[in-house]
């Protein structure tokens, strides 16, 4: 029998929290505003940099005008979304560059290096997860869990360093750092491919433990359950049992942890992008965050929720699909 | 959903990501193979990265951009040549006209003639204060500028300012592109046309810049044809990818350049810089402002020790914010490091130490608290060395970390842990450190320095240009600074290197405090020719 999807419920779920999603993320420019205006950092001292230490007042004064750091908060934040909801994202004071630009060249790379990250941790954790919750307490399970206990307490910004001395420096058989191969200039697939190894690969193994973690337990107590023992009792083949009934609900606590791993997996990518000189968003976030540049600051904090949002939307409409029970109601 | 179709979509989602895997291994020998690099390239491991690239904004301000050329340039002995202009500038009798010879055969790297136009639209651009240019102060001196012809800059100032020449080392940007845009936001920021040696061709911000050399560049076409800054923060990062062989140089903390100290394949570059280390002593401070207090630490400091220390041998005690090694350094100012006679100072001023040892003088207990920016492991590490040599001697000092933002306003009153210094003219690092007029303006005299005998001799020293008279200014203001002591300077820090050995005749130029792109043995990569050994591969 084939089920036809349920579209209407799905779409009117996405309304739904597309309307909601305009109230948070007003409220959450204007905290990024307030927050940054009330933070000892200034930002004519940051676009100044090491010239500002020799500058005059007059100097400084005149580029706090032409910087608009004189405004009140209200009118800053005001104009900010004014000129924002007309597609005008401002001017970015510390890259000297209208924001679109620099979100625009830059975004697509930590999208690149997040979405791999992200296939890795669920795919490789899945794996994982499965076999070692087949066997609780099996030689695997014993292996990987402890392996995942270790990782999650191990930071990504470490795992990096390591993985350069391993992978780059000891063995030499991956690059240790930026896009492409530091002499090149041109961006070709394949170097970006060769590149995107070492970095996706530990921001993934710095994901992977959760999902691990919750497959092993969701499958290892699923096959515990009377449907499984019952299909084992009808004498169903062991394959089937697993893909067919242990796996099923074993996998939906999982749907949940892919929405809200997306925060984590943000600031993972910030670190791991510094390690790995990764040209992506994150370390823009932090010059901006630093440098209190409200335009980008804003703009880049409305695109991080923007993804926590859709990271939620998502993880329920999976959620909803693989167990009609619990419905679209968000 | 049924289990088939999700089983399909794991199945699909597994396969996608194999595929990428896959892809993702194919070629993986191909890096180590370029350790060794063909020989007209070179790649570098920078710590900072600039905001612009446009002169407009105070790029290239220093001069030795690899993009853009100034009026003039420094050599390796931080002496002025031409460069843009034929020969050093015509300057007036009464030191107020400065007139420059434009070449003629020079063009951008678009292919558009330089003429006089492009120079008055830089200079007149940077003085707008609608440009956002934090360094516009550099050029105070310049009431106007004008051209006369296609080949003649005149530059008219307000008073006479001796070092003037130095200032036009400022890159020059095109007129007929800049003009056309924002000069704060345009294109050109990131997106640079200039008369270098070099022609950027991509600036992938917060991993590289890449250059090739200018073909038609009016000195001669470069001999590394491709050159790299990788663009790498973390110190570890930078040692770690320059020992895999992903760099050709970079520069190291002294630490990390240590380790590279038996490698026969690479050499260490020291520069020398007059990049200090200093202890400002408020004048508004009641112990830091007693003359007495200043002169007892001024001695009671092991500068030596905090160069074999803190500095690992990498650097020298300093005086003032002229290097020892200085030209202009006045020869008999060096203090020796001398306890005994810092108590004697004390004890004679009426500072008697109290029952924990700690002087005393009026109720006023001799304490203040001394800042630094906190993160910086150099500036923390002179603090501690400065406090517990200041302890010897009776003054109780307490270091505190802080940022710019928390240590700006207590900089009347509180003692800070400053770091500056620009090579090439006395007048550049002197006259904002230590004139009074200046006290409390941004960070310019911090300590509110206050002398009328050392104000007198800055303002000599820039309006004549007769070497003997500077000399003798500058003389004093060093003399002066050893009696009264507004700062206690440090160290003066070499900055570090670390660069394979494949190249020959390389040099340093003398560094500012700034780590500027044009810091480091590739200051003058133009003039770089590549030794026949290693030339392999490509």
């Amino acid at each position: 029998m084939k089920r036809r999807l349920p579209w209407g419920a799905m779409a009117r779920m996405t309304g739904r929290r597309a309307l909601a999603a305009v109230p948070v993320l007003l409220a959450v420019t204007f905290a990024v505003f307030a927050v940054a205006a009330a933070s000892p950092f200034d930002p004519v001292k940051a676009y100044a940099g090491t010239a500002g230490l020799t500058a005059s007042q007059e100097n400084l004064d005149q580029l706090r005008a032409n910087l608009g750091a004189d405004q009140p908060l209200l009118t800053r934040w005001w104009e900010w979304l004014t000129s924002a909801v007309t597609g005008d994202l401002g001017d970015s004071s510390v890259m000297r560059r209208p924001v679109a630009e620099v979100i625009t060249e830059r975004l697509g790379w930590s999208v690149l290096l997040a979405v791999t990250a992200f296939l890795i941790a669920i795919v490789l954790g899945t794996l994982l997860g499965v076999l070692a919750g087949r066997r609780r307490g099996g030689l695997l399970d014993r292996a990987v869990s402890s392996a995942a206990y270790t990782l999650e307490a191990a930071p990504a910004f470490w795992l990096g360093l390591l993985a350069i001395w391993f992978f780059a420096l000891e063995l030499g058989v991956l690059p240790a750092g930026g896009l492409t191969d530091t002499a090149s200039d041109t961006v070709t697939a394949g170097q970006v491919a060769r590149h995107l190894v070492l970095p996706a690969f530990v921001l993934g193994i710095s994901q992977l433990p959760w999902f691990f973690l919750y497959v092993r337990q969701g499958v290892g107590d699923a096959l515990d359950e009377d449907p499984v023992r019952g299909a084992r009792a009808r004498g169903l083949r062991e394959r089937t049992v697993l893909t067919g009934h242990a796996l099923r609900s074993g996998m939906l606590p999982m749907l949940t942890l892919v929405g809200s791993r997306v925060p984590e997996l943000i600031t993972g990518a910030l670190l791991v992008e510094t390690v790995f000189s990764w040209p992506g968003i994150a370390a823009a976030t932090v010059q901006a965050a630093t440098s209190v540049d409200f335009p980008l600051l804003a703009a880049l904090t409305v695109l991080a929720t923007a993804a926590v949002l859709l990271g939620n939307l998502v993880s329920d409409l999976l959620y909803g699909l693989a167990d009609p029970r619990v419905g679209f109601d968000g | 959903m049924t289990a088939r179709s999700i089983r399909g979509t794991a199945a699909a989602i597994l396969a996608g990501a194999l595929a990428l895997a896959a892809a993702a291994c194919t070629n993986p020998g191909s890096t180590a193979g370029a350790s060794g690099g063909p020989k007209d390239s070179a790649v570098v491991g920078i710590a900072y990265e600039p905001e612009t690239l446009s002169p407009l904004l105070g790029y290239g301000k220093d001069g030795n951009s690899k993009i853009f050329d100034g009026l003039l340039a420094f050599d390796a002995d931080m002496k002025l040549k031409p460069a843009l202009a034929v020969k050093l500038p015509h300057v007036s009798a009464d030191g107020l006209t400065y007139t420059y010879t434009l070449r003629e055969d020079v063009t951008f790297s678009d292919g558009a003639p330089f003429t006089a136009k492009d120079v008055v639209y830089t200079y007149r651009t940077i003085l707008d204060p609608k440009t956002n240019n934090a360094s516009r102060t550099e050029l105070d001196a310049v009431k106007k500028v004008e051209a006369v012809g296609d080949d003649t800059v005149v530059f008219t100032l307000k008073y006479p300012y001796a070092p003037f020449a130095e200032r036009t080392v400022h890159a020059i940007a095109p007129e007929h592109v800049a003009a056309k845009q924002d000069v704060n936001t345009g294109a050109f920021t990131t997106k640079p046309i200039g008369t270098g040696p070099y022609v950027l061709t991509g600036w992938s911000k917060g991993e590289k810049l890449s250059f090739k050399a200018n073909p038609t560049y009016w000195d001669g076409a470069p001999a590394v044809k491709k050159f790299t800054m990788a663009v790498v923060k973390d110190d570890d990062v930078r040692a770690t990818r320059l020992r895999a062989g992903d760099l050709d140089g970079a520069i190291l903390p002294p630490n990390l350049a240590a380790g590279f100290k038996d490698d026969k394949g690479r050499k260490t570059y020291a520069a020398k810089t007059y990049d200090y280390r200093t202890v400002t002593l408020p004048t508004h401070h009641p112990v830091t402002g007693d003359t007495a207090v200043r002169r007892a630490l001024d001695i009671a400091v092991d500068r030596q020790a905090m160069v074999d220390k803190i500095l690992e041998g990498a650097g020298k005690p300093a005086y003032g914010p002229v290097p020892t090694d200085s030209p202009w350094f006045a020869k008999g100012t060096e203090r020796r490091h001398d306890l005994a006679g810092a108590q004697k100072i004390l004890d004679e001023a009426g500072w008697k130490p109290g029952p924990d040892g700690i002087r005393v003088k009026n109720g006023v207990r001799a304490e203040f608290p001394l800042w630094y920016l906190s993160g910086d492991k150099l500036r923390q590490d002179h603090a501690l060395a400065y406090a517990s040599d200041a302890k010897k001697a009776g003054v109780d000092i307490r270091t505190q970390a802080g940022t710019w933002e928390v240590i700006e306003p207590r900089m009347k009153t509180d003692a800070v842990l400053a770091g500056g210094g620009s090579p090439g003219d006395p007048d550049f690092d002197q006259y904002l450190l230590l004139k009074s007029t200046l006290a409390g303006d941004g960070f310019n005299n911090m300590a509110w320095y206050d002398n009328t005998t050392v104000d007198r001799a800055l303002e000599d020293g820039r309006r004549t240009n007769e070497p003997a008279e500077r000399r003798a200014a500058y003389d004093t203001v060093q003399r002066e600074l050893a009696k009264n002591p507004g700062y206690t300077f440090l160290t003066h820090i070499d900055h570090l290197y670390v660069v394979d050995d494949s190249w020959g005749g390389l040099s340093t130029q003398t560094e500012p405090h700034d780590h500027g792109l044009a810091s480091g043995p590739w200051w003058n990569v133009e003039a770089w020719k590549p030794t026949s050994t290693g030339a392999a591969q490509k």
